[in-house]
Parts: structure tokens; C-alpha cells; sequence
């Protein structure tokens, strides 16, 4: 008989088999016939097996067990001992053995289940699996019955040993499926180990999968056979093909046998240098691995982690930052060589590894920059409560402080962020735009730990979105919101809406949203907040209700002016039918009495009344404390209250009678006339209480208030320590401080450690060296940076050796034939390059952008039989074109816009522009041709010299823009120009006048010119720049092309030996509405040389760093201008009437004075101007009056008057008042002028 | 990271499980199934549960739990996202996510895990890559493979995840080149009793279907981009030109996807397409209940509103409701005391209305507060928010494809409180 026959055979009888059983024993007790009727089918069924039983089941290894949560180990030979009992007695046998290991009768059957990985799906045929599930049906009834299917199943598990055995593919499949499914389902299959294990060197690749699953699965139990498969894989790493190691690898790594553990070394250590970055980002999964099994081969792991870590594609980075996470997360040094390459790769990475580094790098981030906040903190707090506070006191405190947090404030010097700061907040930006939550929250959390204030808001947007997404994602978003929100409340001010709760969100989201709303609630949003929350009071929900109920406590006693709507809100809940909610607004109207109850004696008397009616314990308890608190409030009833509850205090609850017994004594205490006889009642009462905490309290209580000759000195105390004033309880968000744990981290989320959690370190008082991060190796940097130049040139080339081949492969599938160096170095151009992830393989598909272009098509066809010569020409000639036509598609569409804008459109002007434009792109493509390595002569395209002295350079800069702008104005100047030089912009009469008046006032004797105070500010240092140093300064000098830029003029100085080329800017990142004019380009910068240029930037009235890559020939360099504030205005003439106009206009809101301390040398006018002018780009206003000075400017974009005065008093006081409608620009101008006149 | 997974149907049976490191007995699931019974609805189980060794983190999707076991500490969203990658990987694969189909394709299903995931750290998520490893099973294949023996692992080895953009298969070839776009909006709002607009947002996402043979590059624009206020993007979008230029570039991955996911600036105001006169009351003497909801169109765009339909959760004491409907059908589900309004297609001159009484548990008192109604609607071929797609060019490759754009406007979160 065949394994297969059986099969098909054998569960028809056992269905006849069982059903006789079954009928047999129907109706009869169960232990009463624990052996079975002898059975002729039955006998001759089992007796047949048992061979074939015996012998597997004496390779059984030890099984786990488990009923329900209970873990129960069988050692293999009790269970031997069970099934190898022979007679008609063996099911009892099995029966008492199963017994004796604990299990009580009924749950034997489903142990027996559990050990035997009995499952339907390992039975073939209907017949079998309907009689299986009839089987399991009837199985609670007899223990019988289920040793007569582990009988079945251990046939059917030979007929599995059998199809694996034997030679047919299709066989061994259909065989390791099955198992899979056990697997899958939970079920043992842990003794077919021999014969899948076989299996391993299998052909098939499904066989051979599905056997790698079983191994990895059963490996850790049956070690020593594991071994035997260990050889397959190691022949597996020396393949030739990667996608085979790295498997191999794989799985290799996941069998948990210690035995192998130097196998496992040796292999990760190996592929770790691979040439593929799929092994090696294999290798980097199989570090946590190893680690795992044996955590003493960390130091070796750490060498291959920073072997990797130091990998340059973006296949490996998330990889092998999530081994350093597990591994060594404390050596946070490992990452510093690698820190602006991890930045510069993120975009990239795929989205999980994206997760793990932005969580890592904010950690590093923590531990090797200054906190930027920390010298707004003390100034910004200050005004927030200004704005908020209520209370005027405060208010004056405050001020106070504030002026001595200046004096130190100003001695510190001011922050500049740190460039790889700067690096990691702008490359992580864009992933907020992350289809992945996980991604954005990283980034979220990532902004609210490193980011200055005012730039964390760009967050909120993204996580509202989140808010639209699954529930589990709200529930995580909206808790690390709640923290947020505690924090920076105005971040999500402007989504208040966003947060209100739907009757279809489950409950534990709309607690959560609720709490966001009261987080946010000010004095100006309470009312709509209120109004919401008045819906949610009557909800169905009832949990939600009790938690609307404890939101409006908390704005109550936040927000004092709406104290007592709530209050009295709350008070009409108190006749609400449902109890729980009249229960809630008890003991919240319990917390917002407490701080001001003598005005709210009625309300403590309406809930008198409700002790009657209310059952809740916790309301009960919460009401008599209120009256016994304030008894004076309510003489009459107090006693009266007492009266009834003397009646029904043994029917209490245990608190209820602790406040009994409160009251009592103090209503002794204040009215003992009337109350000794319940009071004495009621502690009777207590004395014999069943709970000893009560009985405690009545003996306590009474020796205290009554008193007697042995009670000594403390009675005369008790009015003193029962009626003493309690402070009000402070009702406070759960979500307080939980910001010390990293946010989005399961720890925050708990609120307590995590596993594993890595602290989030405080900012170090200093900033530890900067330079560890800069990379030495500088020919590494060059291979690198050359390929940045020219990759497209060195894909072409590939691509063109693959046409000549005929391979059609797509370019990154085969790196067999391919070198190590060349792949990492095409994935790094295409990341550090900046360039969009894709740009790889807009080369690697088969056509190719040449076919866009006439030209490219020719070629297309020409290529053949055109010689190699000319082939390189095309090559080098297609990038250019694309950056051409790039360029100028880009240039249509700005011309587009313009048109819209031009009043009248001007042909010439247009022209201007593309002859403009034609000249730029014909500069690019020189600097891409010479950076392409000199290969071949660049054709030159008549250039524009880069003037090498700067006023040159300007002058015809002028001229150029002059005809352009005296042609068309394509921006209407929005405001009166205000200095002389910008006249040629005027484009309306007013603003010519205006013009002029000013430059008579720019003229005038009074004013200093600003040019001789220029404060220059370092762009990049001569180390990190290799040489190359670039200072800037602001001009103060118009931006002629563009009203609303400010003028930065830069000085170039070449320290290296070697020249520097093509300096120019790329890749500039701003915020909205930012604009930037970019410098010309300057094309050779001698050793030791110096060069200046003017760049325009339009900083839209705000602080905002702009941010651009400064590149040469050979590098990139991350740099950003961020402008004072000063230097966001320009000099604007009025006379002393205008001024006094003006700055009426100009009160309430828009006013910020300080009073200040004039430094020593400060003291007289000329002093008091220069330094003003130097800290503003402001112009003097005259002044009748000696004591004050005036000055006055408008912003560069919207034009918005500022305003400043400094009255100077006796001894160096002095009082600086600024009028600015931007009250951004007010505040940080006073901080600014503030700091220029104390120093 | 992530150390084990159990599939977990509402009836609390684990029916398929895979561990990525050591295995780990199922019995920790029922600290999970002591919190599912405390919180009775299954939306309410919090998805982060700690264990004295464990901690947890389930989602609940198309009636099944996802129950994932969690030893040391990892961002939760990330745990949580990945679990619905699985779930729509499953999705994907099958068509829907159900245990019925879960168990049908179990093996497929236990391939899959392993691939997703190494050491419970992602592997490989994105579906073009899994689809050439495991092939998604279909009628043909299945009746070919019980013919000839064959599987549904992909034979070829999967050269997907070595490419830097892993989302789109290499060597894709159709004979019919095309690419549709859907522009879907969803109108969420809150209105209150009055009739006022508490608050609204329109939500929009771009559904793709692609298939283009090849490497297809595509550039989106947008007649008017500036409508956009926040956007998310799949990861194939460049976001440089997206920010420079306001246009989608990407090299679309095989077959669907969604592209783009956008929320229209809060600047700008909500069409509400329909109003909703309603009067829901119940008296305090006798047990019962009347009701009357009309509905007509308000701002349509000129474009018929369809699919209506109004679902409202009763109070609990609601026993039955005895209504008629000028148009479309009603049911009322007496387990959930959910009721549905089935209107249809939305008639600008007969106004649909539904009205009658309702009748309350005897004893139970009357409901103090009145049901929200939930709008569902669709108006085809417009995005009420007005965003039009202005061109769709394509780059490197040679062919012309099928371009297609449609519009649709759907009601998202539609509340109409009372």
C-alpha cells in the first residue's frame, strides 16, 4: 500500500471508524470506557501502520505546547511512550501520560491537536477534509478521538516524506506547499526536517524557496541537520550571480545555529566588500542578524558596519544604518565622516531606510550642534505672554526678567546655525511630502527637535495630512500632535478645524482630538472652541461625553474669562439625564470651585440637591467634599446634607464614606451646635466599619475635633488643619513633558523607556568641532565630484559599449560584467547631483533623449555607420543639448509669465532676453564641456568677459538691466524707491518724485552713508571650501534688475595653489516667494586672486536663510545667506510732520518700545546714529528736538514703513520705540537695534 | 524591528502566522484579545499595546486584525504603515483582503511575508518588485500550473530591486500603450444643524493606471497648480521640478498606482454640492420618533449629483423606523441601528425626501441627542475644487500612447450634524 493510496483511502474508513465510535460512546460517560470496543476496521487500520509510525516518531525532537497561554513542554519520549503503547489500551495510556503532564481530561484532545500539527489543509480530497472537519467538530467530547488522528496525520506526513522523496518536481512542490501551509497556520511540522532538508540543492526555484522557508523556520530546533545544508549555501556566495549570493547570504544568516557563527562572519565580512550593492546591502541586514545569535562578535560587526556605513549608494545607507542602530548605536562617532553624504543620499533611500536615518541623524544632530533656539527662547517667551497673559502683575514681572535675561543675552554671541545643521533640515524638507506616514512623522519630529522656531511650522501642514489617513496612523499622529501642541501651540492654530471630532471617529481618536483642541484653545478661539465642544456634550458616546466634560474643566481654568460660561455650562450638564455625565460635571465643577468659591455659594447648594439623585461614588464623594469645604458658604443645608448621609452611610461606598466622615468634622468643627449628635452618630458609624482605612479615619478623626484630656495640644489645631485653604488642583494636559522622549517613538507614544531606546541627548553648551565631518580623503572627493560633472557623459559611454555588444539589458541589472566602483559611482552622481531619482534610467531605456531633437533622430540612424570618433562627439554633445533645451523651456515659461504681466510688449526687449538667455546656455555648455575633462574642443560661443574689478562688472550690469527695465517694466514697482541710484526704475511719475526727494535727502548732511559701516559676514571658510574663502556683505547699493531684491555683494579669494573655474550658483533653495538673482558666472579665479560679484535676493520681508550650492569646476558647496533684519529695508526720507503722521498711524499692535541702557560710549547723537544706521539700513529723520532721533525705511518687498526712535533720557537711559505694521520685522528689529546700543 | 506577525479574524482565530526571528508562541496574542474585549468595537483597540516582554501594534483593515509583536524600540508608524503595505499588498495581489482568500492562497501569502520583510526589517515593498519574484495568481495561471506543474514564483530572477527605482518593473512591453489618469476629489465637511458650514476641505488624490511599454518618462502639468496646498507624493515624482516648476515628472511604475495625493488650499472656499433640510425629534411621551430629510443640489457645477445615499447611526432605543421614500429605497439595520438611504441619482425638480416615524424601545428614555447624517455622492466628470490637468507629455520612448484624464468628485467625510 502507497503513502498516496492510504491517503486516498484511509479517511473514508476513519469517518465510518469515528461516526461507530462516536455513536458508541454517545450518551456514556466519558472516563467510563477510556479503551476503545475492539473494532475490526479500526484495529486493522491502525495495526498497519505502526511501523511506519514508530520510526518517525523516534526522530521526534521536543515539542512546545500551547493551550490558551499556557506553555507546556511534552518531552519527546513521553510522547513516545504514549504512541508506542500497542494494545487496545493505547489511547487510555495516551490519555493518563497527557494526564500526568498537567492537562486536565477536556483539554487533552486539543493538546494532542496542538502537538501533532494536525491540519485540514494536509489532507488531499474532499472527502478527507469534510471528515477531518467533522472530526474536529465532535472533538470536545473524547480524547479517543484524537489519537485516532494523529494516527492519520503521521500518514499523511510519510505520504509528505514520500512526494518529497521522490523525483518529480511537481511532487516535491505540491509537498513543501503543504508544509508551508502548516507552517503558516501555526502548525508543527518540525519532524519532516530530514527529508525537506534534502530538498535544499533542489533545481526548482519555488521548491527550493519554499525549502529555505522551512529552514529558516525549523533550522534553531533541529541544529545538527541544519548543518547538513550549510554547504549548499556556501557554494550559493560564490556564485556569479548576485541576486544568488545575496541570497544565499540571506538565508544563510537567518538559520539561528551557533555553530555557525564564523561561517556566518566570514560570509558578511566578505560580501560587505562585494561588488554588488544588493549583496552588500544584504550583508548590512545580516549584521543585526549575527549580533543577535551572539552578541560577542560585536567588535568585528562594528568594523564591517563602518566599512559599509561608508558605502556611497543609496541601496546600502538604510541598511547598514539600521545595523549601527541595533548594533552600536552609541557610537555615534562612526557617523561623522559620513554625516553629509547620509544627508545627501536621504532623498533617495527607500522609504524605510529613509525612517532609520532621519531618526539616527536627529540623535547626532542632538549631540553636535547648538540648540538654535536658545537665544530666542528668553526674548519670545517673554512677548508671548505679553500677548496672552492675563494678569498685569505678570506682566511687569515678566518685563523684568526680560531685562535681565538681556544683560547675559547680549553678551552671548549671536547664533549662526551651523552649515551641516542647515544641510540636514533642508535635505530632510521635501520628505514631508512623503507618500509614507512613518517618513513624514520622521521628519516631523526631526523639525521639532533641531528646527529653529520659526521655521518648525512647515510641519503642522504635513501632519494635518496625516490626520485623512488610517486610524491606527491618526491615533499615533495625533499623540505626538498632543505633545506638540503643548509646546507650540501657534503651529497648529491654523488647523484648529481640522482637529474637530466626527460622531464616525472611534473613541479613542476623538479623545485625542480633544485633547489637541484644548491644548489649543486661546482667549481668541475659545468661543468657536466652546461652541464645538457643546455638540460633543451630546454624543452618544458616552466616554467621549465624560471626556468633553474634563476638556471644558481644563479651558476653564486656563482661560479665566470664560470661567464662568463654563462653569455654568457645566452647571445646566447637572440636570443631564444620563448619570455618568452629571457624574463628570460634578467633579469638574468639584476643580473650578475650589478657586473661587465665595462667589458661587448657589451653585454648591444646586448640588446639594443632587445627593439625592446621584449614584456615582466618585460625584457623591466629590459634592460632600465641596460642601464640607466651603460649609460657610452654605450653613443651612450642610448640616442637613450630613443629616441624610448619617442615614445612609452604611450603604456607601468606601470613598464616599471617607467624605462622610470629612464633612462631619468640619461641620463640627465651624457649627458644632448643631451637628455634635450626627457627628458623634457617624463616627460611631465608621468605628465599625468593615474597612479599616474607615474605621482608621473615624478613630483618627475623633480624637482630634473632640476633645478630651488625652488629646493634647493637636485638637486646638483642627480648625487650623481641616479648614486650611487648599490650593486649587492644577488641571493639566497628560501630554506634558512627555517631549522628553523622542517623538513618533514607541516610548513617547507610552509615555515609559522602550527596549532599546536610545535617550535623546540635551544640546551640548558648545558645539563640538565641526571639522570631524569634513572628508579627508580628498582624491576619493575628486573621483567623486568629477563623475557629479559629467555623468551623463559616462553613462552615454556605457551605454554605447552595451549597443555595440547588443546586450539589451537594462543598465543596472547586470553588474556581473560591471566593476565595483563604476555602479556605486552612477548611483552616487544621480543622488549628489541633486538630480531626480530616475535620471539613471531615462539613459538606461532603450530609446534616448537624442531622439527628441531633430538632430538626435539623425543621429539615431547616422550611428551605425558613422565611425567611433564621431560617435564620442555626439556623446558629449547630447548633455549640452538637453541642458540647452532644458534652460530655455524653462526661460519660455518665465517669459510667459512676463508677458501676462507687460503692459506693453516689446519686441526688442524679448530679444534682449533670448540673446540673454542663448548666452547663458552657451556658458553652461562651456562649463560642462571643460568639466567633461578637456576630451574634446569646446566650441565657443562669443562671450561676455567676466570683468575682473567689480566696478566695471556693475557699471555694465547697469547698463544691460537699464534697457531692459526702461522697456518693460515687468515688475510695477510696488513702492516709492528710495535710494538715488534706482531712479532708471520709476516707472510712474509719483515714484520719480519721490525718487528724487529722497535723493536730495540721501545728499543732505544729515545722513551717514551707510557704505562706510559694512559688516561683512563669512559664506565659506577657507578649510571647508578647500581654498576657495567667500565673504559677503549687503551693499546697501539698489538691486537695479530687481526693486524688491536686496544686493549682496560677495568677495571670491583663492587661498589654494591651483585656480578655481566657473564659479557659479546652482540648486538654489529658498522658501516661497523667495527670489534670487544669481551672480555672473566668474569664469577663472587665479591662485591666490581675488574676485567680487553681486547677487540680488528677495528675501520677502522675512529672516529666511537663502540657501544654494556655490560650485567651482570641481565642487559643491552648501551655503546660505541669511540677512539680518536690518538689512531688509531701505532708507525712506520723511520730514518730522510725515514721521509724526505716520507713526500715529502706526500704534497699538504695531508699537514695540524698550527701555534700555545706553552703552558707556554711546551716549551722544553721532554715536547713537552711526550705530543704528550699521544695525538698520535706515535714514535719520530730522528731529527738532536733540534728545530723539528718527529714522525711517521701508521694507524691500512690501514696502512697509519702519519707523525707529530712540529718546535718550539722564544717565544713559533711553527708551527705542519702532513702528512697523510687520510686527515680525518690529520685534526682531528692536532685538537688533537693542543689541547695537548696549554693546 | 518587526519579530512576528499574526492574521487575526474578528472572531478572535489566529489563522496564519510567521515569525522573522525566533518564534514566538501565539499565547501573547491574548493580551490582545483581553483589550479587543474590553473595547468592544473593534475601531477602538488601541493599536499600541504594551506586554510585560512584547509590545504590540495591530491595525484592523477589512474586518481582519494585523497583529504585529514588537521587542525593542521602533517608531510606531512605521510598524503600522508597513502592516498596510501588507494589507494592501495582499489587496493587490488577490483583489480584496479577506480571510476567505487569505486562506485560499496561503502559501503565496507566507511567500510574500518572507520577501516584505528580512529580520523583521522591510525588504522589499513595492509591488512591481514583488509581482516579478511571486506571481499574483490568476484564473489562466492557475489552470496552466495544475496542467503543467508549474508555480507561481517567477522563474526569471527579480532584477527589480537592484534598480535605483525600484517601483517599475524592467522590460515592461504592451501592444496597447496607454495611460489613464482619474482625478479624484472628496469633499469632508462638517455641517452643522443650521445649515452652516462648520468646516470643509476638499481632498484629492491622482489615481494612475499605466501601462506603457518600456521606460516611459511623463510629465503632468496642471492648469492651475496654485491650487494645490499640500501635496504627497509617490516616491517615483521628482520633487525638484515639482517645487521649480509645478509640474510632475516621474517614471510611472507598471500598471496602477497613486500617484499623487493633494489637499486644496484652505483659502479657497468649498462648493458644498448639496444641502440637507432635516428635522429628526422624539418625544418625550409615547415611543416614537419622527423624521423628515429632504435633500436638494446647491452648487452641482452644472453636473448631476449621483450615487446619494445617506446613512445615519441611530440611538441605540431606536427599535424600528417606518418611513417613505419619495425616491430610492431605505434600510434599517436593526443589530447596528444603522439606517440607509439609497437615493440615487439626484432630481433637481422632484426633491428626494424620506419621512415618517420612528418607533423607540418602550421604557428606554428618549435620546437626547439626534444622529448625524452621513452623505455619500458622486458627481462625475468634474473636480469641484476646479483643478484641471493641462498636458501629459511623454518622453524616451518612440510611441504614441492613449492619454486619458477623468474627473470625479465624491463625498469624503460628509457629516450633517443635528
Amino acid at each position: 500500500m502507497t503513502a498516496m493510496q492510504r491517503l486516498l483511502q484511509l479517511p473514508v474508513t476513519a469517518v465510518n471508524m469515528v461516526k461507530t465510535v462516536q455513536s458508541q460512546v454517545q450518551g456514556q460517560e466519558e472516563d467510563k470506557s477510556p479503551v476503545l470496543t475492539p473494532d475490526g476496521v479500526h484495529q486493522a487500520w491502525y495495526s498497519a501502520l505502526q511501523p511506519d509510525e514508530l520510526r518517525h516518531l523516534r526522530s521526534g525532537a521536543p515539542v512546545t505546547i500551547s493551550v490558551s497561554g499556557m506553555n507546556q513542554s511534552i518531552e519527546s519520549q513521553e510522547w513516545l511512550r504514549v504512541s508506542t503503547a500497542r494494545s487496545t489500551r493505547f489511547q487510555s495510556d495516551a490519555t493518563i501520560a497527557l494526564q500526568e503532564q498537567g492537562g486536565s481530561t477536556k483539554r487533552i484532545p486539543l493538546l494532542v491537536c496542538e502537538l501533532t500539527g494536525l491540519i485540514p489543509v494536509s489532507l488531499t480530497g474532499k472527502e478527507a477534509e469534510s471528515c477531518f472537519n467533522w472530526v474536529t467538530d465532535t472533538f470536545g467530547v473524547s480524547g479517543k478521538k484524537a489519537v485516532i488522528l494523529i494516527k492519520w496525520v503521521k500518514i499523511l506526513h510519510d505520504d509528505l516524506k514520500e512526494m518529497l522523496d521522490s523525483n518529480k518536481d511537481s511532487l516535491k512542490l505540491e509537498a513543501m506547499k503543504r508544509i508551508v501551509a502548516m507552517i503558516a497556520r501555526g502548525k508543527n511540522a518540525s519532524d519532516l526536517f530530514p527529508a525537506v532538508v534534502k530538498n535544499v540543492a533542489c533545481k526548482n526555484i519555488e521548491v527550493k524557496k519554499l525549502v529555505y522557508v522551512y529552514l529558516v523556520r525549523y533550522a534553531e530546533e533541529q541544529q545538527d541537520l541544519a548543518l547538513l545544508s550549510i554547504s549548499t549555501f556556501q557554494r550559493g556566495l560564490k556564485d556569479p550571480n548576485q541576486l544568488i549570493r545575496a541570497s544565499a547570504l540571506r538565508v544563510l544568516s537567518s538559520i539561528r545555529v551557533t555553530i555557525i557563527v564564523p561561517i556566518m562572519m566570514l560570509a558578511i565580512k566578505e560580501a560587505a566588500s562585494d561588488m554588488s550593492p544588493y549583496v552588500r546591502k544584504t550583508a548590512a541586514h545580516a549584521i543585526p542578524k549575527l549580533y543577535s545569535l551572539d552578541p560577542e562578535q560585536k567588535d568585528q560587526l562594528i568594523e564591517v558596519i563602518e566599512k559599509l556605513l561608508a558605502d556611497k549608494t543609496t541601496l546600502v545607507a538604510g541598511s547598514v544604518v539600521m545595523a549601527f542602530e541595533e548594533v552600536c548605536p552609541e557610537r555615534i562617532e562612526l557617523i561623522h565622516k559620513n554625516y553629509r553624504k547620509l544627508c545627501n543620499l536621504l532623498i533617495d533611500v527607500e522609504e524605510w531606510g529613509q525612517v532609520v536615518i532621519i531618526n539616527m541623524l536627529t540623535r547626532y544632530a542632538r549631540t553636535q550642534f547648538l540648540n538654535p533656539n536658545m537665544n530666542e527662547s528668553l526674548l519670545e517667551e517673554g512677548s508671548d505672554k505679553t500677548f496672552y497673559g492675563s494678569d498685569e502683575d505678570e506682566d511687569e514681572e515678566e518685563e523684568e526678567k526680560e531685562k535681565k535675561a538681556e544683560a547675559p543675552m547680549a553678551k552671548r554671541k549671536p547664533y549662526v546655525m551651523d552649515p551641516d545643521h542647515r544641510l540636514l533640515l533642508r535635505n530632510t524638507k521635501p520628505l514631508l511630502q512623503s507618500r509614507n506616514a512613518a517618513v513624514v512623522m520622521a521628519v516631523a519630529q526631526l523639525y521639532f527637535h533641531l528646527a529653529p522656531k520659526a521655521e518648525i511650522g512647515v510641519i503642522a501642514k504635513a501632519l494635518v495630512r496625516l490626520l485623512r489617513s488610517h486610524s491606527e496612523v491618526q491615533y499615533v499622529v495625533l499623540q505626538n500632535v498632543a505633545t506638540m501642541s503643548i509646546k507650540r501651540r501657534g503651529m497648529f492654530e491654523p488647523y484648529l478645524k481640522s482637529f474637530y471630532i466626527r460622531s464616525t471617529d472611534p473613541t479613542q481618536i476623538k479623545i485625542l482630538k480633544l485633547e489637541v483642541l484644548t491644548n489649543l484653545a486661546n482667549e481668541t478661539n475659545i468661543s468657536t472652541i466652546l461652541r464645538e465642544f457643546q455638540t460633543y456634550i451630546k454624543s452618544m458616546d458616552k466616554d467621549f461625553v465624560a471626556a468633553t466634560i474634563q476638556a471644558i474643566g481644563r479651558c476653564a481654568t486656563n482661560i479665566g474669562e470664560v470661567r464662568d460660561t463654563c462653569l455654568n455650562g457645566l452647571v445646566q450638564l447637572l440636570s443631564n439625564r444620563d448619570e455618568l455625565v452629571v457624574a463628570e460635571s460634578v467633579v469638574v465643577i468639584k476643580k473650578l470651585l475650589q478657586m473661587q468659591p465665595e462667589k458661587h455659594s448657589d451653585i454648591i447648594k444646586h448640588m446639594a440637591k443632587l445627593t439625592d439623585n446621584i449614584q456615582v461614588p466618585m460625584a457623591r464623594a466629590s459634592i460632600l467634599w465641596l460642601i464640607g469645604e466651603y460649609c460657610e458658604h452654605v450653613p443651612k443645608i450642610a448640616p442637613d446634607v450630613l443629616r441624610k448621609m448619617a442615614k445612609s452611610f452604611t450603604n456607601e461606598e468606601d470613598i464616599v464614606k471617607l467624605q462622610i466622615i470629612n464633612l462631619a468634622a468640619k461641620l463640627y468643627l465651624t457649627n458644632s451646635k448643631q451637628t455634635k449628635l450626627l457627628t458623634q452618630y457617624v463616627l460611631n458609624l465608621a468605628k465599625y466599619d468593615q474597612n479599616y482605612d474607615i474605621r482608621d479615619r473615624a478613630r483618627f478623626i475623633r480624637q482630634l475635633i473632640v476633645p478630651t484630656e488625652k488629646s493634647g495640644a493637636l485638637s486646638k489645631y483642627a480648625k487650623k488643619l481641616f479648614l486650611a485653604l487648599k490650593p486649587a488642583p492644577v488641571l493639566e494636559s497628560p501630554f506634558k513633558d512627555r517631549d522628553h522622549f523622542q517623538l513618533g517613538s514607541l516610548s513617547h507614544l507610552l509615555n515609559a523607556k522602550a527596549g532599546g531606546y536610545q535617550e535623546l541627548p540635551d544640546w551640548p553648551e558648545a558645539a563640538p568641532d565641526p571639522s570631524v565631518r569634513n572628508v579627508e580623503v580628498f582624491t576619493l572627493l575628486e573621483r567623486v565630484t568629477t563623475l557629479t560633472s559629467v555623468p551623463e557623459w559616462t553613462k552615454c559611454s556605457s551605454r554605447e559599449k552595451r549597443k555595440e555588444k547588443k546586450v539589451e539589458k537594462p543598465f543596472y541589472s547586470d553588474s556581473e560584467g560591471e566593476s565595483g566602483p563604476t555602479e556605486s559611482a552612477d548611483s552616487e552622481s544621480d543622488s549628489a547631483s541633486g538630480s531626480e531619482s530616475g535620471s539613471g534610467l531615462e539613459e538606461s531605456g532603450s530609446g534616448s533623449e537624442s531622439e527628441e531633437s531633430e538632430e538626435g533622430s539623425e543621429s539615431e540612424e547616422e550611428e551605425e555607420e558613422e565611425k567611433d570618433k564621431k560617435k564620442k562627439k555626439k556623446e558629449l554633445k547630447k548633455p549640452v543639448q538637453e541642458s540647452e533645451s532644458e534652460q530655455s523651456s524653462e526661460e519660455e515659461v518665465r517669459k510667459h509669465e512676463r508677458k501676462n504681466k507687460q503692459r506693453k510688449s516689446d519686441s526688442e526687449s524679448e530679444s534682449d532676453e533670448e540673446e540673454e538667455s542663448e548666452s547663458e546656455s552657451s556658458q553652461s555648455e562651456s562649463e560642462d564641456s571643460e568639466s567633461e575633462a578637456e576630451v574634446k574642443k569646446k566650441k565657443k560661443v562669443a562671450e561676455p568677459k567676466p570683468p575682473s574689478k567689480p566696478v566695471k562688472k556693475e557699471c555694465k550690469k547697469e547698463k544691460k538691466e537699464m534697457s531692459l527695465l526702461d522697456l518693460d517694466d515687468f515688475e510695477p514697482a510696488p513702492s516709492p524707491q528710495a535710494t538715488p541710484l534706482n531712479t532708471f526704475l520709476s516707472s510712474s511719475l509719483v515714484n520719480d518724485l519721490e525718487g528724487l526727494s529722497l535723493s536730495d535727502a540721501v545728499l543732505s548732511p544729515a545722513t551717514i552713508s551707510p557704505s562706510s559701516t559694512l559688516k561683512s559676514y563669512e559664506l565659506l571658510h577657507r578649510i571647508t571650501g578647500e581654498g576657495l574663502s567667500v565673504e559677503y556683505c549687503f551693499s546697501r547699493q539698489p538691486f537695479p534688475p530687481d526693486g524688491n531684491m536686496v544686493a549682496v555683494q560677495m568677495q571670491f579669494t583663492n587661498n589654494a595653489t591651483s585656480d578655481a573655474k566657473n564659479l557659479h550658483m546652482e540648486d538654489v533653495k529658498l522658501q516661497s516667494g523667495m527670489r534670487v538673482k544669481e551672480f555672473t558666472e566668474i569664469e577663472l579665479l587665479p591662485a591666490g586672486e581675488t574676485a567680487t560679484a553681486v547677487m540680488g535676493i528677495d528675501f520677502c520681508d522675512s529672516t529666511q536663510a537663502a540657501n544654494f550650492q556655490l560650485c567651482t569646476h570641481t565642487r559643491k558647496f552648501f551655503v546660505s545667506i541669511q540677512p539680518p533684519v536690518g538689512e531688509l529695508m531701505r532708507p525712506v526720507f520723511l520730514t518730522e510732520n510725515e514721521f509724526k503722521k505716520e507713526q500715529g498711524q502706526l500704534m497699538g499692535m504695531n508699537e514695540i518700545s524698550e527701555k534700555l541702557t545706553l552703552d558707556a560710549n554711546c551716549r551722544n547723537e553721532h554715536s547713537i546714529v552711526q550705530r543704528v544706521i550699521t544695525a538698520a539700513n535706515l535714514s535719520r529723520v530730522p528731529c527738532g528736538s536733540d534728545k530723539e532721533c528718527r529714522f525711517a525705511g521701508r521694507t524691500v518687498t512690501s514696502s512697509s514703513l519702519v519707523l525707529a526712535t530712540v529718546a535718550s533720557r539722564e544717565e544713559g537711559a533711553a527708551q527705542l520705540t519702532v513702528n512697523c505694521e510687520k510686527m515680525v520685522i518690529g520685534t526682531m528689529l528692536v532685538k537688533d537695534i537693542l543689541l547695537a546700543l548696549t554693546q | 524591528m518587526i519579530h512576528s506577525l499574526f492574521l487575526i479574524n474578528q472572531a478572535g482565530d489566529i489563522f496564519l502566522e510567521k515569525h522573522w526571528k525566533s518564534v514566538i508562541s501565539r499565547s501573547v496574542c491574548d493580551y490582545f484579545f483581553e483589550a479587543k474585549e474590553k473595547a468592544v468595537e473593534p475601531d477602538n483597540v488601541p493599536p499600541v499595546l504594551q506586554t510585560p516582554h512584547h509590545y504590540l501594534i495591530s491595525i484592523y483593515r477589512d474586518k481582519l486584525f494585523f497583529l504585529s509583536v514588537i521587542q525593542t524600540e521602533v517608531p510606531p508608524l512605521f510598524v503600522i504603515e508597513f502592516l498596510h503595505r501588507v494589507a494592501d499588498t495582499i489587496q493587490d495581489y488577490f483583489g480584496e483582503c479577506s480571510e476567505s482568500l487569505i486562506k485560499d492562497n496561503v502559501v503565496t501569502v507566507y511567500e510574500l511575508l518572507e520577501e516584505m520583510l528580512d529580520n523583521g526589517f522591510p525588504l522589499a515593498t513595492e509591488s512591481n518588485v514583488l509581482k516579478e519574484m511571486i506571481r499574483p495568481p490568476t484564473i489562466l495561471r492557475s489552470v496552466v500550473n495544475t496542467l503543467t506543474g508549474g508555480s507561481n514564483v517567477g522563474d526569471k530572477l527579480p532584477t527589480g530591486q537592484l534598480s535605483s527605482i525600484p517601483w517599475r518593473r524592467a522590460g515592461v512591453k504592451y501592444t496597447n500603450n496607454e495611460a489613464y489618469f482619474d482625478v479624484i476629489e472628496a469633499i469632508d465637511a462638517i455641517v452643522d444643524k443650521s445649515g452652516t458650514t462648520v468646516f470643509a476641505e476638499i481632498q484629492g488624490v491622482i489615481e494612475a493606471c499605466v501601462r506603457l511599454t518600456g521606460m516611459p518618462d511623463l510629465t503632468m502639468t496642471f492648469m492651475n497648480p496654485s491650487l494645490l496646498d499640500d501635496v504627497s507624493f509617490h516616491p517615483c515624482v521628482r520633487f525638484k521640478r515639482w517645487e521649480s516648476e509645478r509640474a510632475l515628472s516621474f517614471i510611472p511604475p507598471d500598471g496602477n498606482f497613486t500617484l499623487m495625493n493633494y489637499h486644496v488650499s484652505s483659502q479657497n472656499l468649498v462648493a458644498i454640492p448639496v444641502y440637507v433640510k432635516q428635522n429628526i425629534s422624539f418625544f418625550e411621551t409615547g415611543p416614537c420618533g419622527r423624521m423628515d430629510i429632504t435633500i436638494g443640489p446647491k452648487q452641482t457645477m452644472g453636473k448631476t449629483v449621483e450615487a446619494m445615499m445617506v446613512t445615519i447611526h441611530m440611538p441605540k432605543a431606536v427599535l424600528s423606523a417606518n418611513l417613505t421614500a419619495t425616491q430610492g429605497n431605505y434600510t434599517y439595520d436593526l443589530a447596528n441601528k444603522v439606517l440607509v438611504w439609497d437615493i440615487g441619482k439626484l432630481n433637481p425638480q422632484k426633491l428626494p425626501n424620506l419621512r415618517g416615524s420612528l418607533s423607540l424601545q418602550s421604557g428606554a428614555p428618549k435620546p437626547e441627542d439626534n444622529p448625524s447624517l452621513n452623505i455619500d455622492l458622486k458627481i462625475q466628470q468634474v473636480a469641484i475644487s476646479g483643478l484641471k490637468v493641462s498636458r501629459l507629455d511623454m518622453h524616451g520612448e518612440k510611441y504614441k500612447p492613449f492619454k486619458g484624464v477623468k474627473y470625479l468628485t465624491k463625498a469624503g467625510n460628509f457629516q450633517v450634524r443635528t
